[in-house]
């Protein structure tokens, strides 16, 4: 069998839903067996830091009548989990009335901009680095550059993201210090926006990439050894095909299954790290809002971002799952794996 | 060209060039475990224990509490714009509530070590007991647990405890260490899980079930030895993780807020504009640190693996 | 093709190889994997290349095909297709040859295929590659018809090859083989990895495109029977060298060599009944081959000389080939054994 039964869509889907369940029990139950009443020690809390005294009686009222936290348990869940699927995550404590979904709103497409290019060089980098190191008349120059890539990948992307804030924007000014847009601009298609874009999302995308290109590279080296030693590469040579024809549609497309795969399990580690990286450069990306949501002891931003977060990955996840049997026809999703 | 002669002798031409024998590659010397990678790693990390441990003994831990000294001063030798001088008595220089750096750093390195070996060793003994009897009894005890080892592995770490730490102002390191296991059984699981499902089959497993040895027998005498080098590599691993997750929390500011952590004390200097300021000493060393102690890490991991797996083992190729 | 035949000028060699060496490399010095091979390959003929495990056979054929990769290298010689030779030829000039002239039908077709290809894109691609693009419908109909050639139904066109059997992939690689109407087919070991049953089909199908296309081809195997019935000529190596070559009934009705006697007694006789001799393998180091005759310490006839001097090939009249002391041409070209005439003189 080949290609997507609908059996392997049904069972990829289950887990997909069953993981965005889990995530969102977890996330609900934590403040639930925090002890107390968790609004009210979060507005509590607040006060004591001479916050939002005005508005405090009328966020308790408004919050437990909102989502109904006079009721039991049980239909707290699951009022709050059809919130959820509405995409509903209350109120921000901080900005109050301005809901959580209008903030990740704002703040998502910055997010996701930010990860799908950092994602895209650093995969197009690294593994074009890796399957260029088996060609024999690759220059020495590159071939440095998978173990420095290597020493890099040991770094956490925020690590990375401080020294060259420090280095190419404060020292250097090449780049500017903070934000996804230079203060002031209105967002637009128009070419000063863009180049502004560009500008302040080099660093943090670098960071990123810098940081990650090296394990890619370096599987995908490995791979394209592996791939070179099988009888099918022998008989390829024979048949006097072109040098990039064959690097290409023999070589490449076998060594990238298991990168694929690989890809898949590290994207958790990338997102959290793209989290950290936008918060050192207050990119208005998700990152931030969760760095000063926590500032703020707001507590159902962080909730909400988070829960976001994790159902991006899931979905990303999936979606990958599905690409396998395009890619590699050996499998058949007709059983379990 | 060959010569074919008359009485149908077929001469060969030019004998050819042998490469000359190039001595032995393969000497004493030569044992797996002499990686080094594996020493590189495990000296750096050595140092780094070393700083923290006799650290505690030659320097006094107490400037690292705040208005121990004085404050904003530049590592030795050098003086900030502002007119402060760096002097011997802080030879890293200080930050801005008066707390000494290299004390910072004495404190804050073993902590982020114990972070990791605490939620590694909870998150590989968890591990090795799912991941045995996934791969032992199979069936629907199997699949359970790869599922949920799946969703776990999905679900990116940092954020679930951000939303669980954001809650629990002022963790203690143990805590945060707990929570962190939380995350890390997945992978020794799937490891451990695969390498017995791989070795279930082999023949010398089969030899043993056939002259009745227990299960647990097998378990222990069997396959565990055999996997000592990926348990070995799978442990530094998960412990790099738990320090990565641990110094994220700290500088988003959910760390031990009770203690000095590397991560912590990054969290401060960026809330302080350290880096606007220019006092690139108080940012700047838990960073060295905690790239050094990454990049041990990662050598040890890197040796390990090689142990593991022989082809990777490559002699200057 | 009978004796005459072979030296008769109508039929000139499409393919010599001479002095071809094949070295591995390693750190105790070079494996001689072939160490100084000469045949010549009429048109049209099939030429048998057998040996042990660990003769060189596979070597030779990667040698031929400028195929050896680090850490082997072609150490010495020439290999002259249509008058080219062959080696020194850079990876263009080689890409003009390849399939074109000369092709592969590799061993283990387990493994040859691509498998994320599907048959019809495989063999495209190498027509594609040589002949330039093509029209769609054409090309499948030409794909088609060579899947057919070889006894395969057209719904292979669409598979990938882990959906085949291993006799089907072996007659795609014939199909794929076939496509540019090469003037030779080199044809590794292509039924040592199937079950007999499939092996005889297999085997027909290489004759039945030996007869259409009339190919010359050198058939590599260590499966005497079909040999038997495959070969014209047979050549026959040990450690690196070839031992004899003689047209294949000659061979086994007398082989000349003590290795190719040990071969052919080695294929077990349906007619009579005797003990199976069992032989032990190559026992020098291949590194460190011994002076003089390279089957000296194996062969029942050794003699002081075979142990200094390399015997030169020798060649009767009738185009039978031995390199072997015991054996020199007589006055009106025949091989005589010295020992035998020495006894019976």
């Amino acid at each position: 069998m080949r290609g997507i039964t609908l059996g392997y869509f049904v069972q990829r889907l289950g887990i997909f839903f069953l993981t965005i369940w889990i995530a969102a029990t977890v996330i609900w139950i934590i403040p639930h067996i925090a002890p107390g009443d968790p609004i009210s020690a979060m507005v509590s809390r607040m006060t004591s830091q001479g916050g939002f005294v005005e508005n405090a009686d009328v966020i308790i009222a408004g919050w437990k009548e909102r989502f109904g936290l006079n009721a039991s348990l049980p239909v707290q869940y699951l009022h709050y989990l059809g919130n959820i699927v509405h995409m509903d995550f209350g109120y921000s404590m901080a900005s109050f009335p301005t809901p959580v979904s209008s903030i990740i709103g704002m703040a998502l497409p910055w997010t996701v901009g930010l990860l799908l290019i950092a994602i895209t060089i650093t995969f197009l980098v690294g593994n074009f680095l890796g399957a260029i190191m088996v060609w024999r008349q690759t220059p020495r120059l590159f071939k440095i550059l998978i173990p420095i890539g290597m020493t890099f990948t040991a770094l956490p992307a925020i690590l990375a993201a401080i020294f060259l804030m420090y280095i190419f924007a404060f020292l250097l000014t090449w780049f500017p210090l903070i934000h996804s847009y230079g203060d002031g601009m209105v967002p637009g298609f128009n070419m000063p926006f863009i180049i502004s874009v560009i500008q302040h999302g080099t660093l943090p995308a670098l960071s990123i990439v810098i940081v990650s290109f090296g394990y890619w590279a370096l599987g995908m080296r490995g791979m394209m050894i592996t791939v070179e030693g099988e009888d099918y590469m022998q008989l390829a040579r024979a048949k006097g095909l072109r040098p990039f024809y064959l690097l290409y549609r023999y070589m490449v497309r076998n060594a990238i299954l298991p990168q694929i795969t690989a890809f898949a399990i590290t994207l958790g580690t990338l997102i959290s790290g793209q989290v950290l990286v936008e918060s050192v450069f207050a990119y208005q990306g998700m990152g931030t809002v969760i760095y000063t949501a926590i500032l703020n002891e707001d507590f159902p931003v962080i909730q909400g971002t988070s829960f976001i977060l994790i159902l991006m990955t899931a979905l990303a996840v999936f979606l990958i799952d599905l690409l396998y049997p395009l890619i590699d026809p050996r499998i058949s999703y007709g059983r379990k794996l | 060209m060959a010569v074919t002669a008359q009485d149908g002798v077929v001469v060969p031409s030019v004998k050819p060039v042998r490469t000359p024998k190039k001595m032995g590659r393969f000497n004493r010397w030569d044992t797996p475990w002499f990686n080094y990678k594996l020493i590189g790693g495990l000296i750096i990390i050595a140092l780094i224990l070393l700083l923290g441990f006799l650290g505690r003994i030659f320097w006094n831990p107490k400037l690292a509490l705040t208005g121990s000294s004085p404050q904003d001063l530049p590592p030795v030798g050098l003086t900030t714009s502002l007119g402060n001088v760096g002097t011997w008595e802080h030879p890293l220089g200080t930050e801005d509530s008066g707390r000494d750096m290299l004390a910072l750093l004495i404190i804050g390195a073993p902590n982020s070590f114990l972070v990791g070996v605490i939620a590694a060793t909870i998150g590989m003994s968890v591990g090795i007991f799912l991941g045995f009897s996934a791969g032992f009894i199979g069936g629907a005890w199997d699949n359970v647990i790869r599922l949920l080892s799946d969703v776990t592995i999905t679900i990116p770490a940092l954020l679930v405890l951000i939303v669980i730490q954001s809650l629990l102002r002022g963790v203690e390191v143990t805590t945060m260490a707990l929570l962190i296991s939380l995350f890390a059984w997945p992978s020794p699981t799937r490891l451990i899980r695969s390498q017995v499902l791989t070795m279930r089959e082999s023949g010398y497993i089969q030899m043993a079930k056939l002259s009745g040895t227990s299960t647990f027998s097998i378990m222990f005498r069997e396959i565990l030895p055999n996997l000592i080098p990926y348990l070995f590599a799978s442990f530094i691993g998960n412990a790099t993780g738990a320090i990565l997750a641990a110094v994220g929390l700290e500088t988003l500011g959910l760390g031990p807020q009770r203690i000095p952590t590397l991560g912590g004390t990054i969290y401060y200097a960026i809330n302080a504009s350290a880096l606007l300021s220019n006092m690139w000493w108080w940012w700047g060393f838990p960073t060295l640190l905690l790239a050094l102690m990454f990049i041990g890490l990662l050598l040890i991991n890197l040796g390990f693996d090689e142990i593991a797996n022989p082809r990777l083992r490559r002699s200057a190729q | 093709m009978t004796n005459a035949d072979i030296h008769s000028d109508a039929h000139a060699p499409i393919l010599k190889v001479r002095n071809l060496c094949v070295y591995y490399e390693t750190p105790k010095g070079d494996v001689l994997a072939v160490d100084g091979i000469d045949f010549d390959l009429y048109e049209g003929e099939t030429l048998g290349l057998v040996g042990e495990s660990g003769s060189g056979k596979s070597t030779a054929a990667m040698g031929i095909l400028q195929l050896v990769v680090q850490p082997g290298r072609i150490a010495a010689g020439e290999v002259i297709l249509e008058d080219r030779n062959l080696i020194g030829l850079s990876e263009n000039e080689l890409r003009n040859i390849r399939w074109i002239k000369l092709a592969l039908i590799p061993q283990g077709a387990m493994n040859s295929l691509n498998p994320t290809m599907t048959v019809g894109a495989q063999i495209k691609d190498v027509i594609v590659a040589h002949e330039g693009r093509q029209l769609r419908g054409d090309l499948k109909a030409r794909i088609l018809e060579m899947l057919s050639t070889v006894g395969l139904p057209g719904r292979v066109y669409e598979l990938y090859p882990h959906e085949l059997s291993g006799g089907m992939k072996q007659r795609v690689c014939i199909a794929m083989a076939i496509a540019l109407n090469p003037r030779v087919i080199i044809a590794d070991e292509s039924t040592s990895a199937l079950d007999v049953v499939v092996q005889r089909v297999v085997a027909q199908t290489l004759l039945k495109v030996k007869q259409m296309l009339g190919v010359s081809m050198i058939m590599i195997g260590h499966d005497m029977g079909l040999m038997a019935q495959m070969a014209d000529r047979v050549a026959v190596m040990y450690a690196g060298k070839i031992v004899e070559i003689a047209p294949v009934a000659e061979l086994f009705a007398d082989p000349k060599h003590p290795y190719s006697q040990i071969l052919i007694e080695s294929v077990p006789s349906l007619q009579e009944r005797k003990p199976l001799k069992i032989m032990e393998g190559i026992t020098h180091d291949p590194r460190n081959p011994p002076p003089g005759c390279i089957f000296q310490l194996r062969c029942p006839f050794v003699m002081g000389q075979c142990r200094v001097d390399p015997p030169p090939m020798r060649a009767s009249k009738t185009g039978h080939l031995v390199a072997c002391h015991l054996y020199e041409v007589s006055e009106d070209g025949e091989l005589v054994n010295v020992r035998v005439a020495a006894r019976d003189t």
